[in-house]
């Protein structure tokens, strides 16, 4: 029962959390320097890994579903089938939960320790809400990057698909077949609903990231333990959130 | 000008507190609180470690909602978020609680930025003025993590007065610091008063800082109140726990430390 009132708490301040930092937005001209450094955190930061992974999933993806396809004649479909995967499922959840241990671990880390040293206090006797400071840029800037990770995933993953295709003796499907069929079955609101997805899943990382932090009590040790509870919440929530999402979005 | 730069403001506040408690799941911190803090003057709450002077400060600043009783700053409640708006409060923590991500400058200039108090040339001055006053300007591009003990404190207290406190409160302001490096702190406090006139609540159990600098002193155990006077009244306290808070016998030849000599046998 105990814990039953603990998790009901923290979804509720984590709500509250996000309707107090949107009571912000307006403030959000003035705390430009902030968000660029959020941009900057949670989208240039993650490009690498982002990048690289998301090269070899689609390369992987490519080079299975080539090796079972080859048995059908269907391996012209592999542009298809790689397309699709990446864009709807395996682009937005790969980045969130790149996310989710790149930024949102840092976040709950910084955030900790701000609590625990005090200097979270001493943001409230000073008059400057943490929400407006610290929580709001960092949404409003997982907003804005979440699409532009989430297209670059897409593209790599195309990109390594297409490679694996040419490259891979069994497979031999040439890049204009491949584009051709991730072309022919793919439309706009595939991208879209991809692009919806990572949008859900980057604030929900960020919003937890940052309540679990700014609600953390204790010592030292209890840092380490919010970043920890953060990573799994937000894994857990990242697929639980994607089957509701796509369930309105089919 | 940075010498131009006032820094004290134009008003400030006493603070009344009435049958205070407070329990953290159940366990009673502080017990039936009640007391009263005369605009102007430095009120020092002592007391030994973990009897909840700290708890008690954190009311005042409005960190801590209690669980019965009310804290008043003048006619504010400063648990209400709005009451912030209205009265400039500064704590200087223990710790310092400075921003460690910010600069020497970038901690202090924090506030006049967010409350838009002037353009980047007069936030410059009053943040240096305030420096200038703790000896600190050498210090201004330095970060948190580089200074000492001492100098964090003179930073925290610099970035209090930039905020033109209307009351100022600290905590354990001497703590962890050499003798020279207290005086100087004690010589602070008290100085920021002479000019600035603003309400000082200190929270130590230092001895030398509350007999120096304190018009009033409370003496608070295990959560509640056991006197409250002034400097004259705690120089011979009649009660014994007070005169051995106050005045600790050291002995050396304590009963309750036989054991280890057993055991070193």
């Amino acid at each position: 029962m105990k814990q039953l009132n603990a998790i009901i708490e923290s979804i509720g301040s984590t709500v509250l959390l996000a309707f107090n930092s949107g009571r912000y937005l307006k403030t959000l001209p003035r705390q430009f320097p902030r968000l660029i450094e959020q941009c900057y955190l949670i989208g240039y930061t993650t490009l690498p890994i982002v990048t690289i992974l998301s090269f070899f999933i689609g390369s992987v993806l490519a080079l299975q579903s080539g090796y079972s396809m080859q048995n059908f004649g269907a391996k012209q479909l592999i542009g298809t089938l790689v397309g699709m995967s990446m864009v709807r499922e395996l682009g937005p959840v790969m980045v969130a939960i790149l996310v989710t241990g790149r930024v949102g671990s840092a976040i709950t880390a910084e955030l900790a320790s701000m609590k625990v040293y005090q200097e979270i206090d001493a943001l409230e006797t000073m008059n400057i809400p943490p929400e407006r400071m610290l929580v709001m840029p960092r949404l409003v800037a997982v907003l804005f990057m979440m699409p532009v990770l989430a297209s670059i995933t897409n593209l790599c993953g195309w990109f390594g698909g297409a490679l694996v295709c040419k490259y891979t003796a069994f497979i031999a499907v040439e890049p204009d077949a491949y584009f051709a069929a991730l072309k022919r079955f793919m439309g706009a609101k595939d991208v879209w609903d991809g692009l919806i997805k990572a949008e859900v899943f980057g604030f929900a990382v960020i919003l937890v990231s940052c309540s679990i932090g700014l609600n953390t009590r204790g010592g030292p040790r209890e840092i380490g333990a919010a970043v920890t509870k953060a990573v799994v919440v937000s894994l857990i929530l990242i697929l639980v959130l994607d089957y509701f999402v796509t369930k309105v979005l089919i | 000008m940075a010498g131009s730069t006032s820094l004290i403001a134009e008003k400030t506040f006493g603070v009344t507190i009435e049958k205070l408690n407070k329990s953290f799941d159940g366990v009673p911190v502080l017990k039936d609180i009640s007391l009263e803090v005369k605009p102007g003057e430095i009120f020092v709450i002592m007391g030994p470690s973990g009897s909840g002077k700290s708890v008690l400060l954190r009311h005042v600043a409005g960190l801590e909602v209690p669980t019965s009783g009310s804290v008043h700053i003048g006619d504010f409640n400063p648990a209400d978020p709005a009451t912030r708006q209205q009265i400039h409060l500064a704590l200087v923590f223990q710790a310092g609680a400075l921003f460690n991500s910010l600069s020497v400058y970038d901690n202090l200039a924090l506030y006049p930025r967010e409350h838009r108090l002037g353009n980047e040339a007069q936030i410059r001055d009053r943040v240096m003025h305030a420096l200038q006053i703790l000896s600190l300007e050498k210090a201004v591009a330095q970060y948190p993590a580089e200074l000492s003990g001492g100098m964090k404190k003179r930073v925290a207290i610099a970035r209090a007065l930039v905020m033109e406190p209307q009351l100022l409160l600290y905590d354990e302001p001497t703590s962890e610091l050499d003798p020279v490096m207290s005086a100087t702190i004690i010589e602070i406090i008290a100085a920021l008063r002479e000019h600035t006139a603003v309400t000082t609540i200190v929270v130590s159990h230092d001895r030398t800082l509350a007999m120096s600098i304190a018009d009033r002193i409370a003496i608070i155990m295990d959560g509640r109140i056991r006197a409250i006077g002034g400097v004259a009244d705690f120089e011979h306290p009649a009660n014994p726990a007070i005169a051995n808070f106050l005045n600790p016998t050291i002995d050396l030849k304590n009963p309750r430390f036989k054991q280890l000599e057993n055991d070193h046998e």
